[in-house]
């Protein structure tokens, strides 16, 4: 008996004959690779490192589909950046997805389209993977975990430990534009379209950063809690303080206007493409020039340094007009405010 | 820029050497204060020149007997509360609104707009729009009661928290802190009163109003102007904010808050009770006043025990005089509502100029 149905119903995750057409038909297809083709229980992989790093991340994002990417995306890039700024080479990801009964087919295919490009894009294979479906309300449409392993870079050792006074604080490129978009999107702010998601893989760029010099200490991307958060975690880890200056972190003009709007301070805006790394000071510029030769390291910018701490570690920006402030830990989430 | 900053610098030691003591100026609005800390204006600051944070951020001057209210409100299955965001996390005394969220009587909103659209979409509800804010936001809650009284939105109404601006200022000036000697004046307020409703506080206690911008460079000049004036000696009234406040203001919008709103007199988180500073919905309208809906009588609230609010909002102490802050008060566990909204003093200070605590 054959059930055609343009909506996932629960027997697609109950393992029997929609589940086996789901996956011959709607994941193997687009995942192809000798690992996953097998659909064995695990995925045997053969590794050309000793050491490996592995990761996973959930993804629930709200809207499914964001300018500049989706939750598909999304899954795959967020796991390829934590691999690539732990100083590996990303490899291979698992799958998971939990579908809510009724989501539509058609969205699923754009979802599983999306991941298989940029898994592609970032020369990740796909290798096993798992379906579950629940009813109607236990989940809202569709909720993806990816988990990642990547080749460990031989003689990079990257840590807090490593970090210096005086080391020099990258980032490759403006910040904000993943969760502004988001916000917007969710919002209806009227601009919405002209904000673009930065979504994207940077494991081709930190690689290159890696091999190509020897003195990045510290890498970390600034998702939840965006800049903010992720100096703070190095000022925290590190037992230094940090400074940076406002006039050196580049902003995307239209998400600098839309945080204004709705009162957010762009330092704590969700980035998805993005990174931070801390190098010694004679490696700056030429870490600086690699990321600038970059397709996702264009607008590049050294923001700041390390610095002796004071009293306790600290964060300390100084602003456009030549002020000091403190730079804090976000805490919860952002509300708009009123007026 | 830089030549500007520095002119406006001189502007204020000029004024302290003539003065020879501390000048106090406050910035009526919340979001002059975010800007203030978030652009580290305080740090470029010559000595003698203190900025004191004034009753401006909605949220927080919203006295707690409104608040109780609120979340009583919330409590009913037949309502269905629209509200702000920066209000949910305001605590009561039953909880908050954010507690609250989860029973679905609660919805964020953007604009009294969307809380309309909410009333046209859930017909078996009230919705209640908890309508706080100053001249910014009171014309477009009286867009949205006009635009229910005509199409015949029954469930709609609103409770007004609406506030005016300037009476908050003379209150300040007549009672509460009269070390106060300028106000910088906030921009988005002006741009509907027009900043010819200062001239009430210019004439009658002789202060400088200066109304500026969001921007810190606009902010920088207007207390270089406040000091040129302090230094003279004079009180004047002028706005530096040319591009979009006029003398007048918008007098189509006034002409809306009119038509919808009588003054009446009315309480403040810190302040008190204040003449004619609050605004509530004419009688024609009494059918989308929350208050008599559902038969509430405003009383005022008790601020939670060993909160300062009161005291911060009029510029009395700074937040870390206060012994709750950064102790059992922050941001995500807060205790009083300057914590809470993202204007309110007590959060600026936390996030921008905390002194170097532990977390
Ligand atoms: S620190 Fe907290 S308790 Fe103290 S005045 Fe501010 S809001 Fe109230």
């Amino acid at each position: 008996m054959k059930t055609k149905s343009d909506k996932i119903l629960l027997a697609h995750g109950g393992g029997g004959q929609l589940s086996d057409e789901l996956i011959r038909h709607h994941i193997v297809p687009r995942f192809k690779n000798d690992a996953l083709s097998e659909l064995a229980d695990s995925a045997k992989l053969k590794l050309s490192s000793e050491s490996v790093c592995f990761t996973t991340d959930s993804y629930v994002v709200k809207p499914l589909f964001f300018n500049g990417g989706d939750i598909g995306k999304l899954s795959v890039c967020g796991t390829i950046n934590d691999l690539a700024v732990a100083g590996s080479k990303p490899v291979a990801l698992a799958l998971g997805l939990i579908i809510e009964e009724g989501f539509e087919f058609e969205l699923l295919d754009t979802i599983l389209t999306s991941i298989s490009k940029a898994a592609r894009e970032n020369k990740v294979a796909i290798v096993t993977g798992d379906i579950k479906t629940v009813e109607a309300g236990a989940a809202d449409k569709i909720f993806i975990n990816t988990a990642g392993i990547g080749e460990r870079i031989s003689g990079v050792d990257l840590g807090f430990e490593k970090i210096a006074v005086g080391d020099k604080i990258i980032i490759n490129g403006t910040i904000g534009d993943h969760g502004m978009t988001i916000i917007s999107q969710r919002e209806g702010i009227k601009f919405q379209s002209k904000l673009k998601s930065d979504c994207a893989g940077v494991g081709g760029l930190s690689y290159q950063l890696l091999t190509k010099t020897k003195d990045v200490k510290f890498m970390r991307d600034p998702t939840r809690g965006g800049l903010a958060a992720t100096l703070n975690e190095i000022s925290r880890g590190s037992g230094l303080s940090i400074e940076i200056r406002q006039a050196d972190i580049p902003i995307n003009p239209t998400v600098q206007t839309a945080a204004d709007m709705l009162g957010f301070d762009v330092l704590n805006i969700a980035n998805e493409g993005k990174f931070v790394a801390v190098v010694s000071p004679e490696s700056a510029d030429k870490c600086l020039n690699i990321c600038r030769g970059h397709q996702l390291g264009k607008k590049a910018s050294i923001i700041g340094e390390v610095v002796e701490r004071s009293d306790i570690p600290a964060v300390e920006i100084e602003t456009l007009i030549g002020g000091k402030r403190i730079v804090q830990m976000p805490y919860g989430r952002e509300l708009p405010r009123i007026c | 820029m830089l030549e500007r900053i520095y002119k406006a610098q001189s502007l204020m030691n000029a004024a302290y050497e003539t003065l020879e003591r501390q000048i106090n100026i406050m910035e009526v609005c919340g979001t002059h204060t975010v800007s203030i800390f978030r652009n580290g204006i305080r740090s470029t600051l010559p000595k003698g020149i203190k900025l004191l944070s004034g009753p401006g951020c909605p949220v927080c001057v919203t006295d707690q007997g409104y608040i109780d209210t609120v979340l009583t409100l919330a409590e009913r299955d037949d309502c269905l509360i629209a509200t702000y965001g920066d209000m949910i996390r305001v605590p009561g005394n039953m909880g908050s609104l954010e507690t609250k969220q989860s029973s679905d009587n609660v919805t964020v909103v953007l604009s009294s707009e969307d809380a309309l659209q909410l009333a046209k979409d859930n017909p078996d509800k009230t919705i209640v729009f908890v309508a706080v804010g100053f001249e910014t936001t009171s014309p477009a809650t009286a867009v949205a009661v006009k635009e229910a009284a005509t199409e015949g939105i029954d469930n709609f109404c609103i409770l007004s928290g609406h506030k005016l601006v300037v009476p908050a200022m003379r209150a300040l000036l007549s009672g509460k802190n009269d070390k106060i000697d300028a106000f910088l004046c906030p921009g988005h307020v002006s741009v509907i009163i027009g900043f010819g409703a200062f001239s009430e506080i210019v004439e009658g206690f002789g202060r400088p109003c200066v109304v500026a911008g969001f921007e810190p460079l606009q902010i920088i000049e207007g207390l270089g102007e406040i000091c040129r004036q302090l230094a003279k000696g004079v009180a004047e009234l002028k706005s530096i904010y040319t591009a979009v406040v006029t003398e007048q203001g918008n007098t189509t919008a006034q002409k809306i808050i009119d038509e919808c709103f009588d003054v009446a007199d009315g309480y403040w988180r810190g302040l008190g009770k204040i003449e004619k500073s609050t605004l509530k919905l004419k009688d024609k309208y009494s059918h989308f006043d929350a208050l008599k809906r559902f038969n509430i009588t405003e009383t005022p609230g008790e601020e939670k025990k060993g909160c300062r609010c009161g005291e911060v909002l009029c510029g009395l102490i700074e937040p870390p005089q206060c012994k709750l802050f950064a102790e059992s008060c922050r941001p995500e566990s807060a205790i009083g509502p300057c914590m809470v909204s993202s204007e309110g003093a007590c959060a600026a200070w936390f996030k921008y100029d905390r002194e170097k605590k532990q977390n």
